[in-house]
Parts: structure tokens; C-alpha cells; sequence
């Protein structure tokens, strides 16, 4: 026997709190894009929990394009990252702030 | 409590506290290498909860290939993380804080008002090749789908990525 699932469920939401902790007190784009991640990997460990829970292997399947999902969004973001590093020379969140009155 | 609990309880720890020194690192090294321990944590968690494929997936994916990817950048990258002392950093962290206590509050009560998640989960292990049948024979559609978001992705990123042709290197613009 393990643990109940509201305890996975409750380990889930703690790391997916701290992601989003991370990804709105950063100002650092690569943080944000780090805190993204952790929120991701907090969403697969609800499903794998969920998977065992109700013997469906529907959750671990649904876990790996979450993977696929991250890796692109890694891609594409830190893509992006380099770009505007390029364009504004900062990776400060609080730099761009071009259209401010 | 048994093994299997412990274990559990173990693990969810350490991956806590490596989120958590990753997330309050100001070197970006340093919090990328925390996270790498964190989703070792989650890789282990994944397979105690019965999905041994997903763990190593983790380890190759998330811990691999993504991490390597966040290093290579910040080492390309070389960013300087704006130093926050005192009132300036208090600003930035409560907010969010108080947000997410909140949100933990409710989660915690919420999840403690259901019927039926108190009962300890049952232990069980689902083979890779279960896995791959099932992840093949009924959705083989999505599998499509993902490879062709990986495609578009590469596409994209390969295109934010270039570089004019002609265009010289110029230093980048200080900003006020």
C-alpha cells in the first residue's frame, strides 16, 4: 500500500504553486520559463497519481505528450529569449517596457 | 506506515526543497542544477507510482535534454540577474506568496472534503509494453499530432534563431 491520493494530489499542488510562485516573483525570463516547467511537471505527477488511482493508463500516456509538449515550449521559448536578447540586449522582465507613457 | 509510504514521503521532500532552493537561487546555474535533483525526485515518485516507462522518460527528457538546453542558453546568454535587496525584493515575493498560500489553503481544504481519496492507493506497475500498446493502438492520432508540434516547434525555433544574412553583430543597446 501507498499513499493516499490526496497526498500525491496535495505534493502536485505544492510543487505546482511554487512554479507559479517562481514564475510571477522572477524577473528574470529564464526563471519564468524554469517556473513554467516545474508547473508542468507538477501536472504529470496528478496524472500519474490519478493512473494508479483508477487503473487506467490513460494518465501516464497523457503524461508523456506533456513531455512533448514542454520540449516544444522550451524550444520556441527559449528561442524567443534569445532573440530579444538580442533585439533589447536584456533578459530583465522589467526592462521592456517600451510602450510605458 | 510502510515502506512504500516512507519512501513517498521521502522523496516528495527532497523534491520540495530542491524546488524551492531553485526557485530562490539568483544564479541561474546553480537553480538549473537544483532542478535537475528535483525531477530526479519526480522521476522517482513516477515510478513508485506505478509508471517505470514515464520515470526514465523524465530522466531523458526533463532532466536531459530540457535542463542541458536551459544551460546551454544561460552559458550563451550570459544574463545578469538584477540584484533586489530588502523592500524592492518584499514587493516582488509577497504577492505571489500570498497568492499561492491562499490557493493552497483552498486546494488542501478541497481535497480534504472528498469522498474516497483517503484510501491508500494500491500498488501496481504498468509494463512498458502495456504502455506502448496502448499508447499506440488507441492513440495513435495524438502521437501524430505531437510529432508534428515537435516539427512545428523546431521550425519555429529555427527561425527566431537566424540571423540575417549581411546583417553585422552590433554590441547590444544599454537601455535607461
Amino acid at each position: 500500500m501507498i499513499v493516499p491520493y490526496s497526498h500525491v494530489l496535495i505534493l502536485a499542488g505544492l510543487l505546482f504553486l511554487l512554479g507559479a510562485v517562481c514564475a510571477l516573483a522572477r524577473r528574470n525570463l529564464i526563471m519564468i520559463l524554469i517556473g513554467v516547467e516545474v508547473m508542468l511537471n507538477a501536472a504529470g505527477l496528478a496524472l500519474i497519481g490519478a493512473s494508479l488511482k483508477w487503473r487506467q493508463l490513460e494518465g501516464q500516456i497523457f503524461v508523456i505528450f506533456i513531455m512533448a509538449v514542454a520540449a516544444a515550449e522550451v524550444a520556441v521559448g527559449l528561442a524567443l529569449i534569445v532573440y530579444s536578447q538580442r533585439r533589447t540586449g536584456t533578459l530583465n522582465a522589467d526592462r521592456y517596457n517600451l510602450l510605458k507613457g | 506506515m510502510t515502506f512504500y509510504a516512507a519512501i513517498f514521503y521521502l522523496l516528495g521532500l527532497v523534491t520540495v526543497a530542491a524546488t524551492v532552493m531553485a526557485i530562490t537561487r539568483t544564479n541561474l546555474v546553480h537553480a538549473v542544477v537544483y532542478l535537475v535533483v528535483s525531477f530526479f525526485g519526480t522521476a522517482l515518485l513516477f515510478y513508485l507510482l506505478g509508471a517505470p516507462f514515464v520515470a526514465i522518460l523524465e530522466v531523458i527528457i526533463y532532466a536531459g535534454a530540457i535542463m542541458v538546453l536551459f544551460l546551454f542558453i544561460i552559458m550563451m546568454l550570459r544574463p545578469e540577474e538584477p540584484r533586489e535587496k530588502g523592500r524592492a525584493a518584499l514587493r516582488q515575493w509577497l504577492p505571489a506568496l500570498v497568492l499561492a498560500g491562499i490557493t493552497l489553503a483552498g486546494m488542501i481544504l478541497l481535497i480534504a472534503a472528498a469522498s474516497g481519496s483517503a484510501a491508500p492507493l494500491a500498488a501496481a506497475m504498468a509494463s512498458p509494453l502495456e504502455f506502448g500498446r496502448a499508447l499506440y493502438e488507441r492513440h495513435w492520432f495524438a502521437v501524430e499530432v505531437a510529432s508534428f508540434l515537435l516539427f512545428v516547434a523546431l521550425v519555429g525555433a529555427l527561425y527566431l534563431g537566424r540571423r540575417e544574412a549581411g546583417a553585422e553583430m552590433t554590441p547590444p543597446k544599454e537601455q535607461p
